[in-house]
């Protein structure tokens, strides 16, 4: 029992744990923005399928890691642009089109990976983004390693809370995206236009959202597997409904959701087999369940979240 | 047509010939007006008379298929949203364009500032909206939350928001439509005080007596065209109507109807939301009378409604039919006591645009043994109900398997009042039954209403129209902040005294003493 | 631009439009052959021929065509009552599992007895699993799409504890695989040496039931209801939340039923790679068919003759056989862009 605890107490255990927030957080972020513009981005899943690949393959193929980082967010708002060019100016339901974006960049991609790679069994490793410690910070006993002895990539994500926030909170373009998501003809009536606005919006949540998937294959791991990505997307999704659509909250739920999942799979080297690995490995999704009927009551949805808007219409 | 004199200063604002057609409807036909500076023209037409049309080709929302629109002697591009702001026009909507999650200074400076800016100015905001509010006298509080205010603010913080882009014309929407009769009065004053600081505004309302109050010079559109321009000093009432109707309008004929027994009761009902919350309501309705709602939007007016259409249920006090109390209170319940429903909104609530005419008559009856058997439906049944209804209420459309959707906004409520006063119910709830609908349509559902009346049925009529009111009901109760008031029967009350009570006038000492 | 409704669309715009979505979905497709290096007539003949070109592959179309029919039916179902059930992977399972749970030996009863018990016990499974979410939509306002989709993942991980532990079959050399089901438990081939069963007859009947529930009876103009316009469906009395708990079991045992045939008619026992994604495939099936349930039969199969062709065209052509898949969520993009298009008129100004 003191064993379970003590876990909480280790560096490493908050090194993973922060770690397995990264990817995490981009994607929330990159949803948080959709949702707040008023486009609920269910190509979530295979977006960020779309990013680990492009993103691995372009370091994979000689590229530069940052440079991987850019193909990856480049794909990502590819499809991002799709996916708008579907839901806004065409209104169709934000449901069907995201699945079918989904559907499409994972297929996409597996047949992209077996046309570039048509013969290989064991995927090819890549050189990934090594863990940069920040001087001083990093010193700090628990928190330092955790927080500022990690990929420059994870460095990025902490980055992109702060812009992400600033943005929608302090900018006149967050403002628009605000008020897009809550009362679209508000927007449309001080001369913005609410399509611009919201098909902004979800290309770059959908690059973040990619960045978020190219974490895995360039930083958490080092190549590319079909099904990595795993549900990631989905739980992001409900990350943002916990996070209330606010970056911070949403922040401190992919850190919570992360530091869960990195303490069941401590739990289940402890327990010896006590319990099926299944168990455990169900946990984060349950969790995720969980957190949704936990917040859903007070749940403030941004009033025009998958409400097409056509322009005149009130 | 008689034109009374051209405005001696420059126009600041030329429609010419201004046409748009929807398919096979002509919904403006070769518009043409002008608006001078420092005046207020009102645009006076009935609903689908085109005003609406002609305001979103002002505002680039539509383009218009022929004639154009210039401002300050310019041309506006067409198609175009933000031309018509940065020429100095502005508009305040029926229906408020303010995004409630935002304060309302983020509202006045959205889109007033570079969008890829990368700071938000507020403070430069707060000091410009000071200025225009102690300029022109517009309490507004920048800080609040939308969300907190209530109608008569928000209104007055989309007027700031207008000045604060700079405009020159003001453009009103319907603007007394969420508005007591003082707080009318108030804005009409306002708008005084802007034409005085050289601005101009054109408001558009179907409602004479305020066209008379607050105008300077009366455009009337009457079936996509103008029918008639008057300076407001020319002209009456009267006048007014019939440009507007396209013939004199009488009122319908009331007989009087002796006054049955109570068929149903509220004792002090309490809602507990969502909505305006009910206080204490208390109403008896009768057999053989119109007993109206009269008070302004918003003041719970729609709860009321809800509950007796079965939609929301008492939290305290007690709903009686024939003078037993009802318990699990919903809209089956409503349906089975006889209670014949029409709702304020026939595309969201009244209707299922999607389903079939025969679908859709059906719809509050499709589990009774006429309609369908074991399960499973008579289609035969349903169809043969809908061409009934659709040949008594005259029903203008292809057939009973057609969408309902397709229908106008009258024939679909015929439907719903074939639907709804099928089996003549003893009591029937028509909530803001006219709304919307052209005159003809009006009358016929007025006339479907005071029928119903006459074979001994209880109407609850409830209306933000307080012409239609006063001229409906044998009693009236004035509906304020989710109290209602004593009914008092029609004529027993000037109008100026309801209005006083719809905007709050003794309703707190009557509710003490009660 | 803005969208007019169209008050009556055309009879040409609503086949024109259709057969422009494929068209434009096999041009894409083409375009990625000759990515991958290869002829796209030869492609397309052979993905044809594989899936259409001889009995025997007609009839590999339609055994993969069964569970899609099932999943496919069970999202026209709930999509019309608009219960976003992305959810039918799950409910397979479950009703898999079900299946194998009382078809390996634990009821030694006659097959006409056994049969229709498993059928029952696996619809229930599925309704119950989808009952779950419908609560929480019900009574705490969550949103289904997200609940489905995670109890996808978490019913893969319980179906892999299961086949590592209590359905573990002692004789499969430690693959996680179960146990076979006894003969009274197997639905029989249709025709003796092809893989077709009677789980296809199943599914097609199942369309016709389903068809029947949405357009002729109470409870299928309820879900219509609910569907089109939930405010209006309980102004005029229909209990919406009870409709919608109904749909839910209704959808959860239709795609239950997909797990049931697949174990019962074709693979004999469960394993992690039971399907395929058939519940997300369902989807695609769903829309493709307008969410009408005899329409779920025809695009069921037009999608498993894509996958099955695919296959085959795979192994003599060495284009990925992910090209199928490609196509598959091309289709679906292009058809609601289609079905939008024969309702409104775009106007550009």
């Amino acid at each position: 029992m003191t064993e379970a605890l003590e876990i909480l107490f280790t560096a490493s255990f908050w090194v993973a744990a922060i770690r397995i927030a990264s990817p995490l957080i981009f994607a929330t972020m990159g949803e948080l923005i959709c949702e707040r513009a008023g486009v609920l981005n269910l190509g979530i899943e295979g977006i960020m399928v779309v990013g680990a690949f492009a993103g691995w393959l372009t370091v994979y193929l000689g590229g530069d890691l940052w440079f991987g980082v850019l193909v990856a967010a480049l794909a990502g708002a590819a499809f991002g642009l799709l996916h708008a060019t579907l839901t806004v100016p065409l209104g169709l339901s934000q449901h069907v089109v995201g699945i079918g974006i989904t559907l499409l960049a994972t297929s996409l991609t597996y047949f992209t990976y077996r046309v570039v790679l048509p013969e290989v069994t064991s995927p090819p490793k890549i050189e990934p983004f090594l863990p940069v410690p920040i001087p001083l910070l990093s010193d700090i006993p628990v928190v330092g390693p955790a927080l500022f002895n990690q990929t420059p990539l994870t460095y990025l994500a902490y980055v992109t809370v702060a812009v992400v926030a600033y943005v929608l909170a302090r900018t006149p373009l967050g403002l628009a995206v605000r008020a897009a998501g809550e009362n679209p003809s508000a927007v449309e009536a001080q001369g913005i236009s609410v399509t611009a606005i919201r098909m902004g919006a979800v290309m770059a949540g959908s690059a973040l959202m990619a960045i978020g998937g190219a974490f895995l294959t360039m930083s958490a791991f080092n190549s590319f597997f079909f099904e990595m990505v795993n549900g990631r997307g989905w739980i992001c999704i409900a990350l943002v409904v916990f996070g209330s659509w606010r970056p911070g909250k949403a922040l401190l739920g992919a850190v919570l959701f992360a530091a869960f999942d990195a303490y069941q799979i401590r739990l289940q080297q402890l327990s010896g087999g006590v319990l099926p690995y299944q168990v455990f490995l169900m946990l984060p999704y349950v969790l995720s369940i969980a957190a949704l009927v936990l917040v859903a009551r007070r749940a403030t949805y941004p009033k025009a979240l998958m409400i097409p808007y056509q322009k005149g219409e009130r | 047509m008689d034109r009374p004199r051209v405005p001696m200063t420059a126009p600041v604002l030329r429609l010419s010939g201004i046409t748009k057609r929807f398919g096979p409807l002509t919904a403006n036909d070769a518009i043409s007006f002008e608006l001078a500076q420092g005046e207020v023209l009102a645009l006076l037409g009935e609903n689908g008379a085109g005003k609406t049309t002609l305001m979103n080709i002002l505002f680039g929302h539509y383009v218009a298929d022929e004639g154009t629109v210039e401002a300050f002697g310019k041309q506006l591009p067409p198609g175009d949203p933000r031309a018509a702001l940065t020429a100095g026009i502005g508009m305040v909507h029926q229906h408020f364009t303010l995004a409630e999650n935002l304060s309302v200074l983020d509202n006045i400076a959205l889109g007033t500032q570079p969008l890829l800016s990368p700071r938000f100015d507020r403070e430069k905001a707060r000091r410009r909206i000071a200025e225009i509010t102690s300029e022109f006298g517009l309490a507004v509080n920048p800080s609040a939350l939308v969300s907190a205010l209530a109608v008569g603010e928000r209104q007055r913080v989309e007027i700031v928001k207008a000045l604060y882009r700079d405009a020159k014309v003001l453009i009103l929407d319907e603007p007394t439509a969420v508005l007591t009769p003082a707080e009318s009065r108030a804005l009409f004053e306002t708008l005084r005080k802007l034409t005085a600081g050289g601005l101009s505004v054109i408001f558009i309302s179907h409602k004479l007596h305020e066209v008379m109050a607050g105008s300077d010079r009366v455009i009337v559109l009457h079936g996509g065209k103008v029918a008639g321009e008057r300076r407001t000093a020319d002209t009456d009432v009267h006048e007014l109507a019939k440009l507007m109707v396209g013939r004199e309008v009488l009122p319908p004929a009331v007989e009087p109807v002796p006054r049955g027994a109570v068929l149903m009761q509220l004792d002090g009902v309490s809602t507990a939301g969502p909505g305006v919350r009910l206080d204490g309501v208390s109403l008896r309705l009768h057999g053989g009378e119109i007993v109206g709602i009269a008070g302004v939007s918003g003041n719970g007016q729609a709860t009321l409604a809800a509950l007796v259409a079965g939609m929301a249920a008492p939290s305290s006090g007690s709903l009686s039919i024939n003078g037993r109390p009802e318990a699990g209170w919903s809209p089956r319940a409503a349906l089975a006591a006889g209670i014949g429903r029409i709702p304020e909104d026939r595309h969201s609530t009244g209707t299922i645009g999607d389903m079939t005419i025969a679908e859709n008559v059906a719809l509050e009856a499709y589990r009774s043994p006429r309609f369908s058997k074991s399960g499973f439906l008579n289609g035969r049944a349903m169809r043969g109900f809908a061409e009934q209804v659709i040949g008594d209420y005259e029903v203008k459309c292809p057939g009973p398997d057609a969408r309902i959707r397709l229908l106008s906004g009258g024939n679909m409520q015929k439907l719903i009042l074939g639907r709804a006063l099928d089996g003549d119910p003893a009591i029937i709830l028509a909530n803001q039954p006219t709304r919307g609908l052209d005159v003809g349509a009006v009358a016929y559902v007025q006339e479907r209403l005071l029928a119903a009346r006459a074979r001994g049925a209880a109407v609850l009529l409830i209306s933000e129209d307080l012409d239609e009111v006063l001229a409906l009901a044998d009693r009236i109760a004035v509906m304020y902040r989710g109290r209602l008031s004593e009914p008092f029967s029609r004529g027993e009350k000037t109008t100026a005294e309801i209005g006083a009570m719809m905007a709050g006038a003794g309703s707190d000492g009557a509710a003490h003493a009660a | 631009m803005r969208l007019e409704p169209v008050v009556s669309p055309s009879a040409l715009a609503s086949i024109l439009y259709p057969a422009g979505a494929i068209l434009v979905t096999v041009v894409i497709a083409s375009l990625l052959v000759l990515v991958a290096g290869a002829s796209p007539f030869t492609v397309f003949g052979l993905v044809l021929k594989g899936a259409a070109g001889s009995q025997f592959a007609l009839m590999e179309t339609l055994t993969r065509a069964t569970p899609l029919i099932f999943t496919g039916l069970a999202v026209a179902v709930a999509f019309r009552a608009r219960l976003w059930n992305i959810g039918a992977e799950a409910q397979l399972y479950a009703g898999a599992i079900i299946t194998v749970v009382l078809g390996t030996g634990a009821l030694p009863l006659p097959a006409v007895v056994l049969l229709p018990l498993m059928i029952a016990a696996a619809i229930l499974a599925g309704a119950m699993l989808l009952a779950g979410p419908a609560v929480l939509k019900i009574r705490f306002g969550v949103d289904e799409v997200v609940t489905t989709l995670l109890i996808n993942f978490i019913m893969v991980l319980f179906v892999s504890m299961l086949l590592e532990g209590v359905l573990k079959d002692p004789m499969g050399l430690g693959w996680p695989q179960s146990q076979k089901l006894i003969a009274d438990a197997r639905l029989p081939r249709i025709v003796t040496g092809r893989r077709l069963h009677y789980g296809f007859v199943l599914a097609i009947l199942s369309a016709v039931v389903v068809w029947i529930v949405m357009k002729k009876t109470t409870l299928g103009f309820e879900m219509r209801a609910v569907g089109h316009n939930p405010e209006a469906a309980r102004f005029a009395g229909i209990p919406v939340n009870r409709v919608l708990m109904k749909t839910a079991l209704f959808s959860g045992g239709l795609a239950a039923l997909a797990g049931f045939s697949e174990v019962a008619g074709l693979k004999g026992n469960l394993t992690l790679d039971l399907s395929p994604g058939y519940g997300y495939s369902g989807i695609v099936v769903a829309m493709l068919a307008l969410l009408n349930p005899l329409g779920v039969v025809v695009s069921a199969i037009f999608v498993a003759g894509i996958f099955v062709g695919a296959d085959a065209m795979s192994r003599a052509a060495g284009v990925p056989s992910y090209i199928a898949d490609v196509m598959v969520a091309l289709a679906l993009l292009t058809m609601v862009v289609a079905i939008m298009l024969t309702r409104y008129r775009v106007r550009w100004r």
